[in-house]
């Protein structure tokens, strides 16, 4: 059970969580061409170490996080939340 | 004959005698035995029958290895089949039989299997699939199949009940600082040190009793008191009969907690077992190690035990195991407990392998009045039902040659120890051999895990309570503490080193010795393996199920290992040794599944008018979670009348429908039109303030998502309806969107499903129903309230209530919702309207038949791999606006014009029916994957025939007026039907209109 550290309610079990994908894409523009949308939403690395991927914290605060994760280990190097304003509040309020 | 139950001694109370069933008889043990020390004093010797051979075995080990008596315990829905006997505790009333065998384990029929012993060897039933060896004979004719049969019955362990089970579980939840799985000396060491730093502790123990090896120590008995004193002063928290089964990622660990399989009766109050999830800052694990045997000649043979298993039966139960006992060892280890044994008044030899032995060995042995034989071992033993001979070996050179034999009634065999490296292996550290020790050593691992006293390699009692020190005081530095400082005891500590021997054999004699005797591995099914190929150990493992019975290999895996090893001509660690994988020891299915078992598998929505659609004779049907009304049977309809009695009642008159379980998102905000816009496929931008909108949504990569109407409240709030099946994951995405894709865009999104309780209000009486309940009948006119027109107003007593004019039946129609609290008083208000109108209440059924014989679709057809188009609602995808999808819509094969696209689907001859999930086909081409398929059929009353939904390559027009076959060939056979227009009624939409 890999325990993540939501920055808004500690730390909890991933069962808790929604996986959500690589955290490094950028969407193309909506009128972006098809392959600019093809090479977003298939064309995907398989990481083996760490990945940046986004989560979601269903069964609690709702927020979608940006988590730094090793494939090989589970380690969990960093979690922030997704929104960068999201982000620099929270980082500001502490 | 020979084992009996000494007159004092042990931890058992004699003064407390229970009664117990073995095989229909009736027997006695005291409080404190288990099942198999109560069946050693009363000296029953064959306890069960083996996988295969049916050969009599009997008590292995004293703990969770045995691999020999393994028994059934139980009768009716309580049987429980392949009980360790060495670890359930006895209990007054308890009833075991033997199994795998008939009439009984100690006259098996079956046991004439064992002649027949080279048919059954390695890869029997690999081989077997192809023809019996050594001709290969009856290949190819399927003759397998005839005589499988017979053999699965024959070869097997116990059988499970058939009957549910009756019994019921818990999951539970804790944390602790300190994890510490084994309460030996190591274990309470190292528990009491993390305690003493100021830790939170968890000490669990499989066993029912704190002690670990102190309890098989005579002299250890006020030792063990005090530590576990020393732990509840120090509030160690402490659970005994758990077993820790397994380890996993971030220190979680999985507990199995036997609650009442101790008990006579079960508890009405309590779980039989409790699954434990432990999340742990620190885990020690001083799970201990396991004595091995050797493989020598019918080492199976019912009296042939551990030399540890011996120790126990005598200190802890007080059970004197034979009268005439050889001890074979390969180490120092047993000499305690034969010097022991020998002063119970046993007649005792030692056979050591070593040709020397240190004197302070020896010394034991010979101040107790043992025989000794050094350089000696068991090459055969004799007896079938028991032990009464044991032919010897002697060393010779490297081998060994025969020498004589001598009479004996139990044969106690230590081959050496391993150290329980299983959880650690659980995660993934893999074991590092140690050939001075003769054992695999757990691994060091990165992770907050330590491993103390035997299951680190350590063999003597001062050298584990200092291991477990040490552990404790790694957890306490580990979780900024600090405990006193204390040096780390180096791995062994016998006096003479371990003579490594697997295995005893003499050239020319042919001999059955068995590696994993609950299999029915022996030496030369390892070696048929190797001459067969088979040089990985994984391999071997699956090619002769070498370790893959219940005991996973506890005593048996490192011979195997070996024997590998020697036909290679490599070393063990070049071998390898197999990964060891969660659980530990078995945990029942009942255990993992806890209290979700019938109703409560998964949770249970009901909608807040459910008791009042029950008041109406309304039979609920399952959607997703929720319970939402099927159909309302009037006396004496089938469900089949009743849903098309209310299809046709909502074409004619009005129907009302609990429709709360839709999705209900409040969507808010300056943004919000923005939001909507981007993620529907059709114009949002200019829907004004009191309108609805149908609005479709794609994913990604072009496919349908969902679809569902969107009310415009405000300027900035709207008021989203999603399907019942996506309603969370349509929530998801627009969290997903707005918090990671779209950021600036100031949104709210809300789920408000729980908040409103919803009624769809359909047929061409509607709005008179409507007029009769709200407070201002002239809202409802149709100039104030036009189709896909949305008003915020009061019923009749004051209830608030917002509606809409949609429609998803094709009538006119509308959707109030009311805050749920008013859901009763809604559903009664509007039902006297509709009822005195001649209405009706309608259910899914009838749900379904209106959407059907309108083409309106549901995930039924919306599964995933649809586009828009092929829904027939590429119109709806705006050309002047870009949206979520709208790039990937029309990719490649996506534009085809023959996908499969939604049609209608009438019989051919109209009095037939047809079935959802046919294939459909072109007429004399039933083959293959077809041309499309059915994904929902109904009874349609305005029609008078079935009718179905479905999609075809290329539409319908290029199917019209040709015959299809709806292929269904494990049900209905093949049915000829039309190919028609999905817009089966009214296809203008004037009656929704209205």
């Amino acid at each position: 059970m890999i325990r993540i550290p939501c920055p808004f309610c500690g730390e909890r079990d991933h069962s808790e969580f929604g996986y959500g994908g690589d955290g490094t894409i950028v969407y193309p523009a909506l009128d972006a061409p098809a392959e600019e949308w093809v090479e977003a939403i298939f064309e995907r690395e398989n990481i083996c170490g760490v990945q940046s991927e986004t989560w979601q914290h269903v069964n609690g605060c709702r927020m979608w996080l940006l988590i730094e994760r090793n494939t090989m280990t589970h380690e969990i190097q960093s979690v922030r939340p997704a929104h960068e304003g999201v982000a620099k509040a929270l980082e500001e309020s502490k | 004959m020979s084992a009996r139950r000494l007159q004092s001694g042990g931890l058992i109370d004699r003064t407390q005698t229970l009664r117990f069933k073995w095989d229909g008889r009736d027997m006695t043990g005291f409080a404190g035995d288990t099942l198999a020390s109560a069946l050693l004093a009363s000296n029953e010797r064959v306890l069960a029958r083996s996988f295969k051979y049916h050969r009599p075995r009997g008590i292995m080990s004293a703990g969770v290895e045995e691999s020999g008596a393994l028994v059934t315990v139980g009768t009716g829905d309580r049987r429980d089949p392949n009980v360790r006997a060495t670890t359930q505790e006895l209990y007054g009333g308890l009833v075991a039989n033997g199994q795998n065998a008939w009439p009984s384990v100690r006259h098996d029929v079956s046991a004439v299997n064992g002649l027949f012993g080279r048919f059954f060897a390695a890869g029997f039933y690999y081989k077997t699939f192809m023809g019996i060896p050594p001709f290969e004979w009856g290949s190819g004719t399927g003759m397998w199949m005839q005589y499988e049969k017979i053999i699965r019955r024959a070869a097997g362990m116990g059988e499970a009940s058939r009957a549910p089970d009756p019994d019921r579980y818990e999951h539970g939840h804790t944390h602790c600082d300190v994890l510490v799985v084994g309460s030996g000396p190591a274990g309470l060491a190292a528990a009491h040190t993390a305690a003493e730093a100021g830790l939170e502790v968890l000490l669990v123990e499989q066993d029912c009793e704190l002690g670990g090896a102190y309890l098989s120590e005579p002299g250890a008995v006020e030792e063990r008191q005090n530590a576990i004193k020393a732990l509840n002063d120090a509030g160690v928290r402490i659970m005994t009969r758990t077993t820790a089964f397994g380890l996993y990622d971030y220190s979680v660990a999985g507990l199995l907690e036997r609650v009442t399989d101790h008990l006579s009766a079960p508890s009405e109050h309590l779980p039989r077992q409790r699954f434990w999830t432990v999340r742990a800052r620190y885990t020690v694990v001083a799970s201990g190690a396991l004595e091995r045997s050797i493989a020598f000649g019918d080492n199976d043979r019912p009296g042939v035990m551990t030399a540890a298993a011996g120790r126990t039966y005598l200190n802890r139960y007080g059970i004197l195991p034979g009268s005439k006992v050889i001890v074979a060892t390969t180490n120092d280890s047993a000499y305690t407990g034969a010097a022991e044994l020998c002063r119970a008044g046993a007649a005792v030899t030692v056979l050591d392998a070593r040709r020397s032995v240190d004197n302070s060995v020896l010394d034991l042995a010979r101040n107790a009045g043992t025989g000794l034989r050094l350089g000696a071992a068991p090459l055969r033993a004799i007896g079938g039902k028991g032990v009464y001979s044991l032919d010897l070996a002697a060393s010779d050179g490297d081998g060994w040659r025969a020498d004589g034999s001598e009479n004996c009634d139990l044969v106690l065999v230590s081959g050496g120890w391993s150290p329980v490296v299983n959880l650690s292996s659980h995660r993934g550290a893999k074991p590092v051999w140690d050939a001075e020790n003769a054992c695999f050593m757990p691994a060091a691992s990165d992770e907050p895990l330590t491993m103390a006293g035997s299951a680190a390699g350590i063999w003597n009692t001062k050298g584990c309570i200092a291991s477990g020190q040490v552990a404790g005081a790694h957890a306490a530095k580990a979780l900024g503490k600090s405990a006193p400082a204390a040096s780390a005891p180096s791995a062994g500590g016998w006096a003479s080193p371990i003579r490594p021997v697997y295995e005893v054999t003499v050239p020319r004699k042919k001999l059955k010795s068995f590696v994993d005797p609950q299999h029915d591995v022996t030496t030369s099914d390892v070696r048929l393996a190797h001459r067969e190929g088979y040089v990985s150990v994984e391999h071997l493992k699956r090619y002769t199920t070498l370790g893959m019975a219940t005991d996973q290999g506890k005593m048996g895996n490192i011979i195997g290992l070996a024997l590998m090893a020697d036909a290679l001509g490599k070393d063990i660690p070049e071998v390898g040794t197999t990964t060891f994988r969660p659980p530990y020891t078995p945990i029942s299915i009942g255990a993992l599944s806890g209290s979700s078992v019938g109703a409560h598998f998964r949770p249970l929505r009901r909608t807040p008018m459910h008791d009042w659609n029950l008041e109406q004779n309304g039979t609920m049907t399952e959607a997703g979670l929720w319970q939402r009304p099927w159909y309302f049977a009037r006396a004496g309809e089938t469900i089949t009348e009743a849903y098309i009695r209310e299809t046709d009642t909502v074409r004619k008159t009005v129907g009302l429908c609990d429709v709360t379980s839709l999705g209900k998102i409040a969507v808010q905000g300056p943004d919000a039109t923005e939001l909507l816009n981007r993620v529907y496929t059709n114009p949002f931008a200019k829907l004004a303030i009191g309108k609805a909108r149908y609005g479709i949504m794609l994913r990604d990569d072009g496919m349908v998502m969902d679809d569902g109407t969107t009310w415009r409240l405000s300027d900035t709030d709207y008021f989203m309806t999603t399907t019942t099946a996506h309603a969370a994951k349509v929530m998801v995405w627009l969290e997903e969107l707005l918090q990671t894709r779209w950021t600036d865009l100031k949104v709210h999104v809300t789920t408000v499903s729980e908040q409103w309780a919803g009624c769809a209000v359909a047929g061409p009486k509607c709005r008179e129903v409507l007029e009769a309940c709200v407070a201002d009948k002239t809202v409802m006119s149709s100039e104030a309230f036009p189709f896909m027109g949305v008003i915020e107003t009061t019923l009749k007593g004051g209830m608030p209530c917002r509606i809409a004019r949609i429609s998803f039946s094709g009538e006119m129609a509308y959707e109030a919702y009311v805050p749920s609290d008013y859901a009763m008083p809604l559903m009664e208000m509007l039902w006297k309207a509709a009822e005195a109108r001649d209405g009706c209440l309608y259910g899914t059924e009838a749900l379904g038949a209106l959407r059907i014989e309108k083409g309106h679709v549901t995930g039924a057809e919306l599964d995933g791999r649809v586009t828009i188009d092929d829904a027939g609602l590429g119109k709806m995808a705006s050309p002047k606006k870009s949206f979520i999808g709208s790039a990937m819509r029309s990719r490649g094969d996506m534009g085809r014009e023959d996908r499969p696209r939604l049609v209608g689907i009438f019989p051919k001859n109209r009095t037939q029916s047809f079935n959802a999930g046919s294939i459909l086909c072109a007429e004399g081409k039933v083959e293959g994957l077809g041309e499309g398929w059915i994904t929902a059929v109904t009874h349609s009353p305005e029609l008078g025939h079935w009718i179905g939904l479905g999609f075809i390559s290329s539409g319908y027009e290029p199917w019209a007026g040709k015959t299809v076959i709806a292929a269904d060939p494990v049900r209905k056979g093949n049915i000829e039907v039309e190919i028609v227009s999905p817009h089966m009624v009214d296809p203008s939409g004037e009656r929704m209109h209205g």
